[in-house]
């Protein structure tokens, strides 16, 4: 059904949230919290039913985000090219505002792992990953953003740092960045760094979008604070306060916040997208 | 050098140890921190096959249902990143366990579980029309052929699969003791398992094979109740198309 329309040619610089099917009827009743909605890919990969039925509704009304979270971009081995081919569809006809898929690897000997697997940033995954976005890019036909992972652990052979490899492959392909602000608050934290350091060095030129999440709180072997990315609570407030650190930087971005387990009624995640909402009105202050 | 085989390795082997090569801050080994990977992989594929088996979860407790799908996702991780499709396998994985043998009918119900998520998922499809059936003369009508929605699933038993299904997830009276043949429909968006009727199950699987609607109902036996299954399959838009 080529019912493709070109009415969201880009995302707005306005809140959106995780799309959760749950949310359906409470989306549409009272749209005014979200100006835009991200799906995972890999549920709409069906080849019919409810979710595709909800999806083509909300695309009516919404430009959507179309964000992959199984190509496993930065695997060793090539891309799955079924897998692939099954993104251009869903690109094809639902002709999304974005497409963004992750600095990480989830597939290996033809296991899928369902989590978002680090690589280590060397001159080999750099031009590894910088070939498969060439050829994403290629296949869908359409600019891709890279998101940047939440690390636990330090690779002893990386290089290169995580905001240098980021812009090296901007530069290289064309593509664009999904600034993950908890992801580096996470990252940040578990590696001792400062997020407001990685900001300053990363290539915010080539945001096309930005996620907020909440995360969990654990510890090290050595008692020190292990931060987990769960996606499973409100975003906390020194991720408020780096996101805005971000956006005086940046300006106005598309907002996303994800919320993938124990999602909670609509009222309180429309509720983070209100708050999502203020961050841009005070950066346009 | 960690390559992503020894990253993978350890991954779903608990006992493994944590690969060379990774670090926290200070350089020290990762420890827990892989540990992380670990949990998640673990956590998300168990939360998964939880999610796509309701009544498996429902029949032996999640606890008991957790030691199964830990012990089914690192035999048999996904191959796909569709996880819609994954775990279904794991009905299979049930029948071969010893400690489930008292139990015979398990792996029958969660391949209900199974199919009701093929039937979401599956494509769309308009029923035909109750008159399309009816304006065939005899002679027609038994010579025709059906094709059935992509979301219709028929699961056949020894064991009261429907009924211990319903019970399991509806709650209702206790399943009674007979082999029970079903048929998951899709009449819009929601599956529903219907428990059929005596040698429906025949019939509708003739059919599935190709056979002529007279050929398939003589499949049916004495008990089985034509008007009955027509019903069914009208009123829930199974029938896509007659041909002959
Ligand atoms: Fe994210």
């Amino acid at each position: 059904m080529p019912d493709a329309t070109h009415a969201f040619p880009h995302l707005p610089n306005l809140p959106g949230v995780g799309y959760k099917p749950q949310h359906f009827s409470d989306i549409l009743t009272d749209p005014s919290p979200v100006g835009w909605l991200e799906i995972h890919a890999e549920n709409y990969m069906g080849d019919g039913g409810r979710p595709i039925a909800q999806l083509r509704v909300l695309a009516e009304r919404f430009p959507i985000s179309v964000h992959g979270v199984g190509l496993s971009i930065g695997g060793e081995g090539r891309l799955d090219p079924d897998h692939l081919l099954r993104l251009k569809h869903l690109c094809d006809w639902l002709n999304p505002a974005s497409f963004s898929e992750h600095l990480a690897w989830s597939t290996h000997d033809s296991h899928f792992l369902n989590d978002l697997l680090p690589l280590p940033y060397t001159d080999v995954t750099l031009t590894r990953v910088a070939d498969h976005i060439d050829e994403v890019q290629t296949v869908l036909g359409r600019r891709m953003l890279l998101e940047n992972p939440s690390s636990y652990l330090a690779f002893a052979e990386s290089t290169w740092s995580e905001t240098d490899f980021l812009a090296e492959i901007v530069r290289r392909t064309g593509c664009g960045l999904l600034l993950d602000v908890n992801n580096v608050f996470v990252s940040a934290t578990n590696l001792d760094y400062s997020p407001q350091g990685y900001i300053d060095a990363y290539p915010l030129e080539a945001v096309g979008e930005v996620h907020l999440g909440g995360h969990d709180e654990d510890e090290d072997d050595h008692g020190a604070p292990l931060l987990i990315d769960s996606h499973g609570r409100e975003v906390v407030d020194p991720v408020w306060a780096l996101l805005d650190y971000t956006l005086a930087k940046s300006g106005p971005k598309p907002l996303l916040v994800e919320w993938d387990t124990d999602v909670p009624d609509w009222p309180v995640l429309a509720d983070e997208a209100r708050r999502a909402a203020s961050a841009l009105t005070r950066v346009l202050a | 050098m960690t390559d992503q085989t020894a990253f993978h390795s350890g991954l779903l082997n608990p006992a493994a140890p944590v690969p060379d090569g990774l670090t926290d801050a200070q350089a020290r080994p990762a420890g827990r921190r892989y540990g992380v990977y670990r949990n998640n992989v673990t956590v998300s594929l168990r939360e998964a096959l939880a999610e796509g088996f309701p009544s498996l979860v429902g029949l032996i407790g999640r606890e008991n249902f957790d030691h199964v799908a830990r012990a089914y996702l690192r035999q048999s991780p996904p191959t796909s990143p569709l996880m819609m499709h994954y775990g279904a396998g794991l009905p299979e994985f049930v029948a071969s366990l010893d400690q489930l043998k008292h139990l015979p009918y398990l792996a029958d119900v969660a391949r209900i579980d199974v199919a009701m998520r093929q039937s979401y998922h599956a494509a769309d499809s308009t029923g035909i029309d109750a008159t399309a059936l009816q304006t065939l003369d005899e002679e027609a009508l038994l010579s025709t052929r059906f094709d059935f929605a992509p979301s219709m699933i028929l699961i056949r038993s020894s064991y009261p699969i429907g009924s211990i299904w319903h019970y399991t997830l509806r709650g209702g009276d206790k399943p009674a003791g007979q082999a029970e043949d079903v048929l998951i429909l899709r009449a819009e968006y929601d599956p529903e398992p219907f428990v059929l009727g005596p040698g429906a199950g025949n019939v509708v699987q003739a059919l599935q094979n190709g056979a002529s609607f007279g050929a398939a109902i003589d499949q049916g036996g004495d008990a089985f109740d034509l008007a009955a299954l027509l019903n069914l399959l009208l009123s829930q838009q199974a029938i896509t198309y007659l041909k002959n």
